[in-house]
């Protein structure tokens, strides 16, 4: 098991997506964090479903601006867990690996094992990026940081973990659509399309607002405490350890699955 | 050397309807060469990837000195494979192999060994898409030497490489099998390996047509003959009368199955004028391919 997670470990840092994608997601989640901490202080924040006007105390500012990775950055972790895996079949290298290491378990979970470093890598730069724009932002605008207040940091810490859980849900997913290109294409389509489009949609409906707690997305957002969503009124969310629960469920459901199926499956 | 050897009994596959492999039995001996030929689709690769435990058969089982591949303690160190040169093309081919050392169970400076034992030392440090065909299948060698096997399995290990790597390969595979390794080759070609292989197993249709050192394929040869004459409607009239007869062009006929004995006291006896008669032995790639096509 050691040398398939060492043989996994060296997988992924010998080829270069491990830090392009980590810059890409520093970009973004910098961008993100500093338009949004302006936006939030200066802008109008207009009315939510009732009609009332939205307003949003520091503290809420601050956990929606600080933990904008789990938000709007999650897809470059899910993205990286599932390549991990999909790059097995896109280039081919999963006839080697398991010439080398015949059993498909032992793969799978050397992946997972592997995954936990980039995943704290990724978890640490997200909510590093988010506060260093984000605070940054904020005491632009005159308003307090929050830095020192314990649920802020609280929230901070837990972003970091959801963040992680989201790479461990990308190597399961990787494992059920082994299709590099189909994959991403889905990553992309769900994490920026599907969710928001679902979310906002359940969100205005009375009956299935509650649904919309459980869609990953809103689950790796009520680990880390805080979303734009809720904090702007349009949604709510689950306790922060059954938002832990219900995304790492994601991932195990989808590794179950890629187990029956894809690892089941004749190597041609 | 102690190489193991390599059964395969009864190895069946089907996909759906249809029987890609059906009921093949050979085995490679160690200390030897065994050419595993056939044309494309005959069923070659399946059987191969059966034995390396990436395809579930649906009947028979593949052992090397009675143990399957999935009962290997450590498959790398008893048998290298090379099934295609696959490899991610953003690694160096140093890192591709320094991915597997763990696994083979050996330590990083045998990925160094083995590369300048393909020849490609000087390319260690370059990304693999920049390599061509013939470096990809000297890497894909080198992996399969990583855990330093005494068998070899390699399917069609000659596509894409120049003359100069197919003889450098055929000295590879010949020295290793002369230490006492064994090893089992796959080719679409009988040319590219005649002067390899030991022993021969011929696949067509997914069934085994021959098995038997290459000697013994020597004796299938049947003898043909060549008849040459300028009057080439009676040159036509004579042969008409062995259907498997060709002509060649115009005034020379190609009658196999016969002697020139045969074929001279007939042309004697038709009054042809006979400018040439001469009795050859069959070609191996015809006796190949006499039995690949039989089999359609």
């Amino acid at each position: 098991m050691i040398a398939s997670i060492r043989a996994e470990l060296r997988k992924a840092t010998t080829t270069r997506l491990w830090w392009i994608l980590l810059i890409l997601m520093i970009g973004t989640i910098a961008f993100f964090a500093g338009t949004f901490a302006l936006a939030l202080t200066f802008g109008d924040t207009g009315t939510g479903p009732d009609g009332q006007a939205l307003t949003i105390a520091p503290k809420d500012m601050a956990i929606t601006v600080y933990t904008l990775g789990v938000s709007l950055g999650y897809a470059f972790p899910l993205a990286f867990g599932a390549i991990l895996m999909t790059g097995e079949f896109r280039h081919r290298t999963l006839a080697t690996t398991l010439l080398a290491q015949p059993s498909r378990g032992r793969l799978v979970l050397g992946k997972l094992a592997a995954a936990l470093p980039f995943a704290g890598l990724y978890g640490a730069a997200s909510a590093a990026t988010a506060v260093a724009v984000g605070a940054a932002a904020l005491g632009l605008a005159g308003e307090p940081t929050m830095l020192d207040d314990a649920d802020v940091l609280r929230s901070i810490g837990l972003s970091i973990v959801a963040m992680a859980a989201w790479m461990l849900v990308g190597v399961g997913f990787g494992s059920v659509i082994t299709n590099q290109v189909a994959a991403i294409v889905t990553v992309l389509g769900w994490t920026q399309l599907v969710e928001p489009i679902l979310r906002l949609a359940l969100g205005f409906w009375e009956p299935a607002a509650p649904i919309a707690r459980f869609l990953p997305g809103a689950a790796g957002e009520a680990l880390a405490g805080g979303s734009f969503y809720s904090t702007t009124g349009l949604s709510d969310l689950l306790p922060a350890w059954a938002g832990l629960l219900v995304l790492l469920g994601y991932g195990a459901v989808a590794a179950g699955i890629g187990w029956l199926t894809t690892l089941r499956r004749d190597v041609t | 050397m102690d190489g193991p050897r390599i059964e395969v009994a009864g190895l069946t596959k089907r996909y759906g309807d249809v029987l890609a492999v059906d009921a093949v039995s050979f085995t490679a001996e160690p200390g030897r060469v065994t050419g595993f030929l056939g044309p494309n689709g005959a069923g070659k690769t399946t059987t191969l990837r059966s034995a390396l435990g990436l395809i579930a058969p649906t009947a028979g089982a593949i052992t090397f000195s009675g143990r399957r591949f999935s009962q290997l303690p450590r498959p790398a160190a008893v048998v290298g494979a090379h099934l295609e040169p696959a490899f991610h093309p953003g690694r160096t081919g140093r890192d591709h192999l320094r991915t597997l050392a763990p696994l083979a169970g050996v330590p990083d400076s045998r990925c160094d060994e083995v590369l300048a034992m393909v020849g490609l030392a000087d390319a260690a440090g370059r990304r693999v898409g920049g390599y061509s065909l013939g470096m990809r299948q000297r890497l894909g060698l080198a992996t399969a030497l990583l855990g330093d096997p005494a068998a070899l399995v390699l399917d069609e290990p000659a596509n894409g490489l120049d003359p100069a790597g197919i003889t450098w390969m055929r000295a590879f595979v010949r020295s290793f099998a002369a230490r006492g390794g064994t090893v089992l080759l796959s080719s679409h070609l009988l040319a590219e390996v005649e002067q390899t292989v030991d022993d021969v197993v011929v696949i067509a249709r997914g069934r085994i047509r021959h098995a038997s050192p290459l000697a013994d394929l020597h004796a299938l040869a049947s003898p043909e003959t060549v008849l040459r004459s300028p009057d080439e409607a009676g040159l036509r009239r004579l042969v008409s009368r062995w259907p498997d007869a060709l002509m060649e062009d115009s005034v020379t006929a190609v009658i196999p199955g016969t002697t020139a004995a045969e074929v001279g006291a007939a042309a004697h006896a038709a009054q042809l004028e006979v400018h040439g008669l001469t009795e050859r032995g069959e070609s191996l790639e015809r006796v190949f391919l006499r039995m690949t096509e039989e089999a359609a």
